[in-house]
């Protein structure tokens, strides 16, 4: 990306087009970054810097206003909804992550017979959209007497396809002498596994987990109707909470708990955007 | 042991000369055997979950869809077809369905093209641009919940960011949200914002996979910026075009949390779109026969997608 044989092929642009393709970048920067600025700078304004117009577009840094937190944090029980949260990213996360390495293993280096066949109904799974297992899962869970539970909340999103194909994918690639290595050394499928093929196996399992954490984190449709009592809400959901009880007349509160949902993300992304990007965009460059 | 055996000397020879000889074909099975086995035990946890949670949903939502079944009362009655007559002769649901059709070409063919744009100015060497890249890409992967949110101030008539900018242009910012005409094309710029520093991520994967002496032919034989995307960077994206059109079409269908957040498909029923209209169906109307019967039409419109992009795309992708 950086070496000079890709880039720009083959036209030098005039100084004017510089100018131009700069404006143009300036212009997208604003575009991408200007919501994000406007939340930020929004949750920490004092309620008569939010309802003024013009706006105010550099919020005093002497006046900040770090009640809107506060306010936010009161207005619903957030401390809950983070709790709850937390449980069900941790928790799904581990087990979606444990469900696909194994099954990533099994279909990379194990014998079976219509081993590509088996591969091929996961792989379908994927052409399966949410809103047809909505109703039937809301069912499922339901006579299980799940409703209102981490057990509801996190078994329908256990099953593994995107990172269990991400996951073989990468397994294939793993040098076979290595492998060949280990069973001379008379090790058993288990221990290659755990001595050979996972530390090796290391950037792609940190991004599928990044990944599934991610969506994790953002799930909201399946959380809204497996729950309806406040205490098992999680965070998204406590946004739309937020909007009804407090109908969108205190702007500053409402900003500062946006902020309290995107952090956590923003911050897992700038610590593993490669990765986060380079497993994203998988599909297309070797699909 | 040994006492047991010692009188049959001749036989336990017998048996070490075996031990010795290649393992016959009866011991080779055992081990296969087992092999099996341990594949089983590592992928029926995952299967378990797939086949659970999304196999056996399809069945059970394809027989719902022949049932009338008001979700609070503990009788199901078979119906056949007619939730889905019902629906294809509703008004509301025709407009669902225009309105769907509006939303997802818009989001669709918007972030399409606002998408290979930015990787086009995005694949120069300008200053700068690795940073840009990066925070377009964020959005992709924000909480629909939260960008909800803060588009919804955005677009806050009297207070929100839009006001000044349409001011410059001494226009008033409409009242999005609350305004049938608005509301819609609100949605889609919001969606617009989320998909594009995604597609042209990987645009920008596509063309740095394009040969660099196809250019160089190109500029000798004379060829002009414009004429040179069309004839040889374009075509050359197809596949990446492929790829996105599908899984962009799929994921908008299934599009939820913002509007959830922002219109909650109103005002009226101006942004319902089909998977607004079935979470409507199933979770406040209580109406599980036509939430699924509208599913099912979801499931088999993706598929038809899916199969007419493959086919229609199959004669225009890598003709080199």
């Amino acid at each position: 990306m950086t070496t000079s044989t890709v880039d720009s092929p083959a036209r030098r642009p005039s100084r004017g087009g510089r100018v131009v393709r700069y404006v143009l970048l300036v212009v997208l920067a604003c575009v991408v970054l200007g919501p994000i600025y406007w939340l930020v700078t929004s949750a920490l304004k004092p309620t008569a810097d939010i309802y003024t117009y013009p706006p105010t577009w550099l919020p005093n840094p002497l006046h900040l206003r770090w009640a809107n937190f506060a306010d936010a944090w009161h207005a619903a029980p957030f401390g809950r909804f983070f709790l709850n949260s937390l449980i069900v990213t941790a928790i799904g996360t581990a087990g979606e992550m444990l469900c696909a390495t194994l099954c990533a293993y099994a279909f990379a280096f194990l014998r079976f017979p219509f081993k590509k066949v088996l591969f091929g109904i996961l792989l379908g799974a994927m052409m399966v959209p949410g809103h047809v297992t909505l109703l039937p899962n809301y069912l499922t869970i339901s006579d299980l007497g799940w409703i209102n539970t981490y057990q509801g909340l996190i078994f329908p999103g256990l099953g593994s396809v995107f990172a269990t194909f991400l996951l073989r994918q990468h397994m294939l690639t793993l040098p076979g002498e290595v492998l060949d290595a280990a069973k001379v050394d008379g090790a058993g499928h288990l221990r290659t596994m755990f001595r050979v093929v996972l530390p090796l196996s290391r950037p792609m399992l940190i991004t599928a987990g990044v990944i599934t954490l991610v969506a994790k984190w953002n799930d909201f449709i399946w959380p809204l109707i497996v729950t309806n009592s406040t205490n098992m809400r999680t965070v998204p959901i406590g946004l739309l909470f937020l909007k009804t009880q407090e109908g969108y007349n205190n702007w500053g509160a409402i900003m500062a708990a946006t902020v309290l949902v995107i952090v956590p993300v923003l911050v897992v992304f700038f610590f593993a955007q490669r990765q986060i990007v380079a497993g994203l965009t998988q599909g297309a460059t070797k699909g | 042991m040994s006492a047991v055996d010692a009188p049959a000397g001749a036989r336990s020879g017998d048996t070490a000369g075996a031990g010795d000889r290649p393992p016959p074909p009866r011991r080779r099975r055992p081990r296969h055997l087992r092999e099996y086995l341990l594949f089983l035990a590592f992928i029926v946890p995952n299967f378990f979950f797939v086949i659970v949670f999304a196999y056996w949903p399809v069945l059970y939502n394809a027989y719902l869809s022949l049932t009338s079944w008001n979700m609070l009362a503990p009788v199901k009655e078979f119906v056949g077809l007619a939730n889905y007559t019902d629906l294809l002769t509703d008004g509301d649901f025709l407009d669902t369905l225009r309105i769907t059709v509006v939303f997802v070409l818009g989001i669709v063919l918007g972030s399409m093209v606002l998408g290979l744009a930015i990787a086009v100015l995005l694949n120069e060497r300008l200053v700068g641009r690795g940073f840009v890249r990066t925070m377009a890409f964020a959005p992709h992967i924000l909480s629909g919940a939260a960008i909800g949110t803060i588009w919804l101030f955005i677009f806050d008539p009297n207070y929100g960011l839009l006001r000044p900018i349409f001011g410059v242009a001494g226009l008033a910012s409409p009242n999005w949200m609350t305004s049938s005409t608005w509301a819609l094309p609100g949605l889609i710029i919001v969606y617009l914002w989320k998909n594009m520093g995604f597609i042209a991520t990987v645009y920008l994967a596509g063309l740095q996979n394009v040969p660099r002496e196809l250019y160089e032919a190109a500029a000798i034989d004379g060829s002009g910026p414009w004429h040179t995307f069309r004839k040889i960077t374009f075509p050359m994206l197809s596949p990446v075009t492929f790829f996105l059109v599908i899984t962009t079409t799929i994921g908008t269908f299934q599009a939820f949390d913002i509007i959830a957040l922002m219109t909650g498909g109103g005002p009226g029923n101006s942004t319902t779109i089909l998977s607004w209209f079935i979470y409507q169906q199933a979770f406040k109307a209580f109406d599980a026969g036509h939430a699924a019967a509208a599913a099912m039409l979801m499931f088999v419109v993706l598929i038809i997608i899916t199969a007419l992009q493959a086919r229609f795309l199959e004669r225009k992708v890598h003709y080199r």
